[in-house]
């Protein structure tokens, strides 16, 4: 029998247009679902169905969204994954979340997520961890590992997200879905609890290309609330190419090789071959400096979160310790309240900016950042798209590598030095490992999200993995 | 031996902007509403909020540079300085760090060191006695005021006094008023002064050792406080104790300073590049329309009034630089018989800054006073015209501070009219040397010493309206010299 749960949003769209479909009936079997996941990939469900009326009669005709944690919603719990904002119902919404409201997306829950985005397997957050709906042993990846989960387990159509290093794209890979992180600057960031302002950007989850490019189309746009947001110079156009006929692929010398899983690896030139067969050509790119990305990320990403996380004090909103003068209660809520991974990366950040330390750390990553963005110029001057596995393993065991943060922070080798230029970059689902999705990751230039998605759509029509959530495990 | 100490000073000055909304978001900027009500999700630091520049602060504060001669940054950046206090709710302060929008230039020979944008914290209140946060029993934050934009003026040590210091923040304050871009009111907060000062021995090359003199709110304070600072350094190195490098609060009631902070617990601020602002580029666009905005300054003016209308240098200073002086100045000018004119001005401006002022009081705008600057400018004529003597346009003058009118009908009213010619003065200056024969013999003698005392019998008699050159006149015709 076919469920709900199993449309694509756009199917599902199309079903309400003709008629076939009732919103509402949509939305109820997904808040029943979400409602009673076990999975923990929501932190706040919509506790009824709202009226659809407007939201239908919108382009995307009510279809409920899920939403990551971080973006703030108003009256909604948006507790970033912390404890310190448990609770917190803000007054404002992020500029993307009304966007895609007005577009007819309706709230069905908030998604949870790593602390405050930090962490690259949902276990850093202050709400449990969240489970891999592959394999429920196995993390999700992070930091949008509950929306990730969510939409693999038809716990909802599509979600938002957010990349600061990956955090899109990893949890995509690890849960079987697609996941795009579009160019720096083509989102509003307005309202998204803040992680690295100058790496954040908010991006889509769904199970094919197709909504993933939908949900996309309705979220780019200068914000004139957000000073670095530029929106996107064209429309998103819903893709349609079935070849990949005179299409360049680079794959790096750099990235490829050495750490990466023997099964990633063989999925991963597997699908090298298909899209030979598609007509396009692959060869090896330079990214000289790419090897440099994680340490650079690893002084630029904690800096500007040392200082973004400065307003979480206990003086206006979130949780206070109790004490007795002004810096004891300052310290004793940050360190009741702060998780031990956001704790680490203040100490990182606030160490990186200090006098006498700016230069030799935040400066030089700000020059390495530089170099790496040059390189991806240069390469793309020889190739349309670079490829890469999108994480070098699947997903591993919850408590795996918990203990080792440098391990961890490996996860995001091959998503990072594209975060650091700014670029648009998309994960999607190239076939499994030890029964496990592996996925394939597509970087182009700035603002080549249509050049993207086109690819990716003629590839994954080829490559035919199947993310339908009610299959999802019967693959195995 | 005693060695003779030379005070170095620097200024900090903090200028709120008189724009229509806050520095990084649309609330409107604050004029005493009740707390808390113009806050808005960015200036109150919540969650995801993000900070938009200002483009009026931007043009004001290039306005500010042009007027003070500084270097405009073709690009100019934001920063975060960054600290936690209650009153700042990022746990930062958007600033400007190593690309302020103007550097260098100065003004009344002080050299400006740099200019830049940033925002204003929020207002606390303690509770209790202490009125400060460290022993009140409950502190409350007013956002009202969090996120005002805000210029710093920083100047280079070249400030040698207390008074230099009062001369420079009254001409700033001046050009800033002229400008328009703030209120300036020290009062109420919209322009607030820092000092570094330090001493060195008279001679020495090397600067001495420089505490910080915080938020001082009135010139007199600011003059006061530089003062006591400066006795307290000396009396430290006289005593061979070293000045410790600290922030000092001073208090105008007790006249105390207190410190605030040492060296050792000064901040590191942990400046870096605002992540969620793009640099400002100024384009000619913007550098034209801020010139185009900018008003004849109080410097400029008193060149202007030396050298077109030929005014003695400290007058033409006085009135340049207390502008509701000059416009009114200008405006009797323009209204005197003879018009716009350099022969009427020195005069017209001797008038307005000795007999006026004085008549109305130092801080007093004469704009609200009863004198219409045409009165004036008629009475001045008057005057020299020689229709009214200088003693009686005083008088006449009198009548115009107390009760307004019209210069001529009030010499007419009261009979002030100069009394001139043979016909009338005459008898008059014959019986002063009948009633002064001892006078008269001298005078007659070829002594002239005491011509004064004929001639202020005579001003006694005509209650100061005869003229004392044709006094003289008659009483050596009348005495046959
Ligand atoms: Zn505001």
């Amino acid at each position: 029998m076919t469920h709900l749960t199993d449309l694509t949003a756009k199917t599902a769209i199309d079903a309400i247009t003709s008629g076939d479909l009732d919103a509402a009936e949509l939305f109820d079997a997904y808040r029943s679902a979400a409602a009673a996941e076990d999975l923990n990939a929501y932190t706040w469900v919509a506790d009824q169905t709202p009226d659809l009326g407007a939201a239908a009669a919108a382009p995307l005709r009510g279809v409920p969204l899920a939403v990551k944690d971080l973006f703030c919603t108003a009256g909604v719990p948006s507790q970033a994954g912390s404890r310190i904002l448990e609770g917190y119902r803000p007054p404002h919404t992020a500029t993307v979340v009304e966007r895609l409201a007005a577009a007819g997306t309706s709230l069905l829950g908030k998604t949870n997520q790593d602390e405050f985005a930090m962490g690259s397997s949902n276990e850093n957050s202050a709400y449990g961890p969240v489970k891999n709906p592959w394999d429920r042993s196995r993390v999700p990846g992070g930091s949008s590992g509950g929306s990730a989960a969510a939409v693999a387990a038809g716990l909802a159509p599509w979600a938002l997200g957010t990349d600061t290093g990956g955090s899109i794209r990893q949890p995509a890979a690890l849960c079987g879905i697609v996941g795009l992180k579009p160019t720096y600057g083509t989102v509003s960031r307005y309202g998204m609890i803040a992680f690295a302002s100058s790496l954040d950007q908010a991006g889509p989850f769904a199970r094919d290309v197709t909504d993933v490019a939908l949900l996309y189309s309705h979220m780019h746009g200068r914000d004139p609330r957000d000073a670095t947001s530029v929106g996107h110079p064209e429309a998103t156009v819903l893709p349609t190419a079935e070849r990949m006929d005179g299409l360049r692929l680079g794959v790096p010398e750099d990235l490829t090789g050495e750490g990466v899983e023997p099964g990633v690896m063989a999925a991963f030139e597997a699908a090298l071959q298909t899209a030979r067969d598609l007509g396009a050509s692959v060869e090896r790119v330079a990214l000289p400096h790419a090897d440099y990305g994680l340490s650079a990320y690893y002084v630029i990403a904690p800096a500007e979160a040392s200082s973004n996380l400065a307003r979480f004090d206990g003086v206006r909103y979130g949780r206070r310790s109790g004490a007795d003068d002004l810096v004891s209660m300052y310290t004793k809520t940050r360190h009741d309240y702060f998780g031990d991974e956001v704790k680490r990366r203040i100490l990182i950040g606030t160490y990186a900016l200090s006098s006498g330390f700016y230069d030799a750390y935040y400066a030089g990553a700000q020059k390495v950042r530089t170099l790496i963005a040059r390189d991806f110029t240069a390469a793309f001057a020889g190739v349309d798209l670079i490829v890469t596995p999108t994480s070098p393993g699947v997903a591993f065991p919850l408590g795996a590598k918990t203990d080792d943060p440098l391990a961890m922070y490996l996860n995001d080798y091959f998503t990072v030095p594209i975060s650091l230029a700014g670029l648009p970059a998309i994960s999607l689902p190239c076939g499994l490992s030890e029964g496990l999705p592996v996925g394939l990751q597509l970087a182009g230039p700035a603002f080549s999200e249509n050049r993207i998605l086109d690819a990716a759509y003629a590839w994954e029509r080829a490559l035919a993995f199947d993310s339908t959530p009610s299959r999802i495990g019967a693959a195995r | 031996m005693s060695v003779e100490y030379e005070t170095v000073i620097g200024l900090e000055i903090h200028v709120q902007l008189k724009t229509n909304t806050k520095m990084f978001c649309s609330c409107a900027l604050t004029f005493g509403e009740p707390p808390n009500t113009r806050t808005c999700p960015v200036c109150l630091g919540l969650p995801g909020a993000l900070p938009v520049a200002n483009a009026e602060a931007i043009h004001l504060g290039l306005m500010i540079g042009m007027a003070l001669g500084c270097e405009l940054a073709p690009r100019s950046k934001f920063d975060r300085k960054q600290y936690f206090y209650p009153d700042l709710p990022k746990g930062y302060q958007i600033s400007q760090f190593d690309e302020p929008l103007c550097a260098g230039g100065g003004i009344g020979g002080v050299r400006i060191h740099r200019v830049h944008l940033e925002e204003d914290a929020a207002k606390l209140v303690h509770a209790g006695t202490s009125g400060r946060i460290h022993g009140s029993a409950a502190s409350v934050v007013d956002f009202n005021r969090g996120g005002t934009p805000l210029a710093e003026i920083v100047t280079e040590p070249d400030i040698s006094s207390a008074e230099q210091a009062g001369e420079f923040l009254r001409l700033l304050r001046t050009t800033l008023r002229v400008l328009g871009v703030s209120d300036v009111n020290m009062e109420e907060g919209s322009l607030r002064c820092d000092a570094n000062i330090s001493i060195r021995p008279v001679g020495q090359a090397e600067l001495g050792v420089k505490t910080e003199l915080k938020n001082m709110n009135s010139f007199r304070y600011i003059e006061k406080g530089i003062r006591a600072e400066v006795a307290r350094q000396e009396a430290l190195l006289r005593a061979g104790e070293p000045v410790t490098q600290e922030t000092l609060h001073f208090d105008p009631r007790t006249e105390q300073l207190t410190s605030m902070r040492s060296k050792e617990e000064a901040h590191d601020y942990r400046y870096f590049p605002e992540p969620d602002l793009t640099p400002v580029l100024i384009t000619p666009d913007m550098l034209e329309r801020a010139h185009a905005a900018l008003p004849e300054l109080p410097a400029a003016r008193q060149e202007r009034f030396e050298r077109d209308l030929s005014l003695h240098p400290d007058t033409a200073k006085l009135l340049a630089w207390r502008t509701e002086l000059g416009d009114w100045f200008e405006a009797a000018l323009a209204a005197s018989p003879a018009g716009y004119d350099a022969a009427a001005a020195g005069p017209l401006a001797n008038w307005t800054t000795n007999e006026l002022i004085t008549r109305l009081g130092t801080d007093v705008d004469p704009a609200t006073s009863n004198v219409a600057p045409a009165a004036l400018a008629q009475l001045v004529a008057l005057v020299a015209a020689k229709t009214v003597t200088a003693n009686a346009g005083k008088q006449v003058l009198d009548v115009l501070v107390a009760e307004g009118g019209d210069p001529a009908a009030i010499i007419e009213a009261q009979g002030l009219g100069a009394v001139g010619g043979e016909d009338t003065l005459a008898p008059v200056v014959q019986a002063a040397l009948e009633a002064n024969p001892a006078i008269a013999e001298r005078l007659r003698g070829g002594d002239m010493k005491p011509m004064g005392v004929i001639i202020g019998h005579v001003m006694r008699e005509t209650k100061g309206r005869a003229d004392g050159g044709e006094v003289t006149k008659l009483v050596r015709a009348e005495l046959g010299l």
